[in-house]
């Protein structure tokens, strides 16, 4: 009963922010939410820390984006080819690193990471370091025009939605079941007589396509696609939000990948309204340590807060849940 | 599961802290500028091309027909992601009527894209590619102060004369650096010079020994740098460390004058270089630079005097026309002369560019210099009509 | 003389550039190995206390005025106390979880030591010169050596070769890894395992501190140098096999001139060779080369 307000109290909120917020910003942490729960999907349910995420986010994004603006496909398609790019390049790298376990499986993924980056500098078609600019809005179904923000907004809701839906339905399911068993105890699954190898490289490749359609619709939504994509530090960037969210949760990438986001946009904001309250002259450089602020999160979510936001409120309120069964 | 309502609680206040501006200031003026702050280009305009901008509008009075002017800027780190992005959410939430954009063409390039879907007055300063009023122009793009196909004309031109006919390059790779070897590797060929061969590096690189080597080995007669900014300061330096310079001429394809007082006149002696604005030209632009140097304790490059002057006639022109409308705008600065101390005659063309007369210069001899920042003596005058694309080689649809 | 197709004067000169990276490459793949064999701690934030010795050193000579050599001193001491307050202070807690932890802890401090750096020094670089006693050039006829470079290498060497030496020839070198095999035994014996765990940190970094000084004077000192590095030097690692010290070393160096060779016949490619060597390598020889399968 309560779960289900959650949602209803949460869908009115969704449908509502547009009409209030500026819809560019929330679109993009949408996108930013369905990545972070992509790769939750990875080491929160399967316990695979991939260390290069964003080369399926980076990927998808150059290819959906030059659908777009080359070859002049309708948005509908562009998505899909952004995402089955994310798969294929999550298909390689997954069959590629799985044969490793533990840090060297972290490590493969990052140097293949790199490796994508390096196409993508070089590459003539991406553009290199100006990036690839102007990708068209077009019309969604050829009904729907997408240029109109708020039309966008609804359409990376449903994106959304329907993205993290399908994350929730494979974690309940069968082979949600078996990765949760390959997670605790791998040799035990082995002995079980579960092919492990084949149950993580399909969550590789799942989680890789999820990943790959978030980058596709924030190309579609913002317009471009730039190195920053597919650089190492976005790989860092989305380990960070599942921490701070809540590795494991359903629910704990989506704040994480909401509160970055936020503060990375707005931390500048903070900062002049500081400066305008207190009159510290210093408050004004916080917009340029977003580095330092992330830092900070960081060593202090692996220090205090490992379970993440999503994970610590769950158990203080099963502590309080438990204290008032014993009353 | 109440856990997760709070959860969504608190993520959709996230959402909502980005206030809900009023979409169009119709009681302000107000200019937003998207430069690099912090990094390889900060010192050529940077603080001291906002520092300009603030003294244009200073000097109107802080206010145009009784609309007060407000000036943003924002450090866009030299990533054209950040510069599109800011620059759309400005034009969105923040109201701006006109953007300056700072350095680096790829940031340039973006937010031309962004200001011409949002039908918003755009007037690039910083960068160089031609490409903004050539393949990419746009009705609402100006581009005023230079750019790499005047560079090319002024200093290839005279190093090809000089007798520097074989070149091999050394190329930021990104827009501006391939923009400029592409130019000037025309206008070499155009002289009768051949081109041995380029090597790119990534922008802001830590080391150039490795290119130089590969420069090395060529044995071009000239070393064509189409870098900038801090990049051309190492280079130069690497190149003196191992002993290019004894074989190979050095030719600064952007060099501004805070390269030159980095580096040294020793280590720059005979460089020629090619300049839109030099601050010691005349009584006007002395007297300019010398309330610039009160603020910034440094003399002004190009184009921290191309941010004032191009503020300034903005300015001007919201006050002729009564509206910061873009179209009207943009049609009353394409008619009207540019008569100030950045330059004389100046018009701004169809296509957006800025045609002004360029100057090629070249670096004083140590014992030639007799006051702090007295570094160039001018070698030739380039009218504004020989520096640019003419309409007979533009690319730009709208301009044909 | 030519090898395939490249004349000797084209190969030389790129050859020594890449050993000169290769010392580097040496030095931090060193730090990173000691640290990784004794405190099975993957430091992130190698890269991070790397650039901060090369800062340690341009403040210690534009500011205060003192020397190069003094600073080859001061520096890596200075960044040493820095690695033994970040383990006192953060690192020990995390000894008894996943390795994970250990590698998110250090890229946060990655991010923090940046930031700090970046909002006193900004992004773009500042130089450094090289020593008076060092600079000038010899003529090898191939190419012009800066004197500074060959002082590197040779730097570079002996360090490394001080270190393999006293880990894998003296006493406290013995008890350094057998407190990796076995920390329980070797506490048993008396020995003080966590000092000796804090010291190995410490010193790991302060080898990145002296990498970072020797690196001011030709390489621009930014907030980002540690970055563009770090990620190169865990392929070298890797490549090398976690916890060799031996291996490291070698791989470092002959790393840097496959780079160097790279240069020569495919530029565009001397960026990504590394990554390919690893992944080749982990598919062939999962230990890494060097490295003994757990």
């Amino acid at each position: 009963m309560n779960k289900k307000i959650a949602v209803a109290i949460t869908l009115a909120v969704a449908l509502a922010a547009p009409f209030i917020g500026y819809p560019v910003f929330l679109m993009k942490l949408l996108c930013f939410g369905l990545f972070a729960c992509a790769f939750n999907l990875l080491i929160g349910y399967t316990g695979l820390l991939s260390f290069g995420h964003a080369a399926f986010f980076g990927s998808a994004g150059y290819v959906a984006g030059h659908a777009l603006t080359v070859w002049g496909v309708p948005p509908e398609l562009a998505l899909v080819l952004g995402t089955v790019a994310g798969a294929l390049i999550g298909l390689v790298m997954g069959m590629l690193a799985i044969r490793r376990q533990g840090i060297y499986f972290s490590m493969i993924t990052l140097a293949l990471a790199q490796v994508v980056y390096f196409v993508a500098l070089k590459s003539p078609l991406t553009h290199g370091e100006d990036g690839l600019q102007g990708v068209p809005r077009g019309r969604l179904f050829g009904a729907i025009d997408l240029s109109n923000d708020l039309a966008m907004y609804f359409v990376v809701l449903a994106i959304a939605i329907a993205g993290f839906a399908l994350i929730v339905r494979i974690v309940h399911s069968p082979f949600g079941q078996v990765l949760s068993a390959i997670k605790e105890n791998e040799p035990r699954a082995i002995s079980l007589g579960y092919d492990v190898d084949r149950y993580k490289l399909l969550a590789f490749v799942l989680s890789a396509a999820l990943a790959g359609l978030a980058g596709a619709t924030k190309t579609l939504v913002l317009g471009f696609e730039t190195l920053t994509d597919v650089n190492w530090t976005m790989s860092g960037l989305v380990i960070l939000m599942t921490l701070v969210g809540g590795m494991g949760t359903l629910v704990g990438p989506i704040i994480g990948a909401f509160i970055i986001i936020a503060l990375e946009n707005k931390l500048g904001d903070v900062g002049t309204f500081l400066v305008n309250t207190t009159g510290i002259e210093w408050f004004s450089t916080l917009g340029e340590s977003v580095g330092m602020v992330t830092g900070l999160i960081f060593i202090a979510c692996v220090l205090l807060f490992r379970r993440g936001i999503v994970g610590e409120i769950g158990a203080a309120l099963a502590a309080i849940g438990k204290k008032s069964k014993l009353a | 599961m109440k856990r997760h309502a709070l959860a969504f609680a608190a993520a959709a206040s996230c959402a909502l802290i980005s206030p809900a501006h009023a979409q169009v200031s119709g009681d302000i003026v107000k200019i937003g500028m998207l430069t690099d702050l912090s990094g390889v280009y900060s010192d050529v305009d940077g603080n001291g091309g906002a520092e300009a901008v603030k003294m244009a509008i200073a000097d109107l009075g802080g206010q145009v027909n009784g609309k007060k002017v407000q000036f943003i800027v924002a450090d866009h780190q030299n990533k054209a992601d950040i510069a599109s992005s800011k620059a759309r959410e400005w034009f969105d939430q923040q109201g701006v009527d006109m953007l300056i954009g700072g350095t680096n063409s790829g940031a340039n390039l973006a937010m031309a894209k962004v200001a011409a879907e949002k039908k918003k007055v755009f007037i690039s300063i910083g960068a160089g590619s031609a490409q903004l009023t050539n393949e990419q122009c746009s009705p609402y793009t100006v581009h005023y102060a230079y750019d790499t196909v005047a560079l090319a004309r002024g200093t290839g031109t005279a190093m090809v004369k000089q007798g520097g006919k074989s070149w091999y390059f050394l190329t930021a790779d990104y827009a501006f650096g391939q923009s400029l070897e592409k130019d000037t590797t025309d206008v070499v060929k155009a002289n009768g010079g051949t081109v041995v061969g380029s090597v790119k590096h990534p922008l802001s690189a830590s080391d150039f020994s490795s290119f130089l080597l590969q420069a090395q080995t060529s044995k071009a007669q000239v070393l064509g740098l189409a870098n900038a900014g801090a990049d051309f300061i190492n280079a130069t330096k690497a190149a003196n460390e191992f002993g290019i310079t004894k074989n190979m001429k050095l030719a600064g394809l952007l060099v501004f004058i805070n390269d030159i007082h980095t580096l040294g006149l020793n280590a720059t002696q005979g460089l020629y270089l090619t300049d839109g604005w030099y601050w010691d030209a005349n009584a006007e632009t002395r007297a300019w630079s010398k309330r610039y140097f009160a603020k910034m304790k440094k003399e002004p490059s190009m184009l921290q005097a191309a941010d004032y002057s191009a503020a300034t006639n903005y300015l001007n022109a919201v006050k002729a026309v009564g509206s910061d409308d873009a179209d009207k705008i943009m049609a009353y600065l394409k008619k009207t002369k540019i008569n100030d101390m950045f330059a004389k005659n100046g018009e701004i063309r169809p296509d957006g560019r800025m045609v002004h007369d360029m100057y090629l210069m070249q670096v004083k001899k140590p014992s030639e210099s007799k006051y702090p920042w007295d570094y160039y003596k001018l070698v030739a005058t380039i009218p504004g009509n020989q520096a640019y694309l003419t309409k007979a080689e533009t690319k730009c649809a709208s301009w044909k | 003389m030519e090898i395939f197709g490249k004349p000797l004067q084209v190969m030389m000169p790129q050859l020594l550039l890449g050993l000169v990276n290769g010392s580097f490459y040496a030095m931090l793949s060193l730090g990173l190995a000691v640290i990784f064999g004794l405190l099975n701690v993957i430091n992130f934030s190698h890269g991070a206390l790397y650039m901060m010795g090369a800062f340690f050193a341009y403040i210690g000579v534009t500011t205060f005025g003192m020397n190069y050599w003094v600073m080859l001193v001061v520096a890596p001491l200075a960044v040493g106390i820095v690695g033994i307050l970040i383990e006192k202070t953060m690192l020990r807690w995390l000894y008894k979880l996943d390795h994970l932890y250990g590698l998110l802890l250090t890229f946060g401090i990655t991010l923090l030591l940046e930031g700090v750096f970046r909002s006193f020094f900004g992004v773009s670089g500042q130089t450094m010169d090289v020593p008076a006693a060092l600079s000038g050039v010899t003529d090898l006829g191939f190419m012009v050596l800066p004197n500074y470079r060959a002082w590197v290498v040779l730097a570079s060497l002996g360090v490394c070769l001080a270190t393999w030496f006293v880990i894998e020839k003296t006493r406290l070198g013995a008890y350094l890894r057998a407190g990796t095999e076995n920390p329980k035994m070797v506490e048993a014996f008396g020995i003080n395992v966590p000092l000796m765990v804090t010291l190995t940190y410490g010193f790991g970094v302060a080898l990145a501190g002296f990498a970072g000084v020797l690196a001011a004077p030709v390489i621009n000192v930014t907030p980002l140098m540690g970055s563009n590095l770090i990620i190169v030097v865990f392929a070298v690692v890797v490549i090398g096999g976690m916890g060799s010290i031996m291996g490291s070393i070698l791989t470092g160096l002959g790393l840097g001139i496959i780079e160097g060779l790279t240069r020569v016949y495919y530029p565009e490619g001397s960026e990504v060779v590394v990554f390919v060597v690893m992944v080749i390598v982990l598919l062939l020889r999962p230990a890494g080369l060097f490295g003994k399968e757990k």
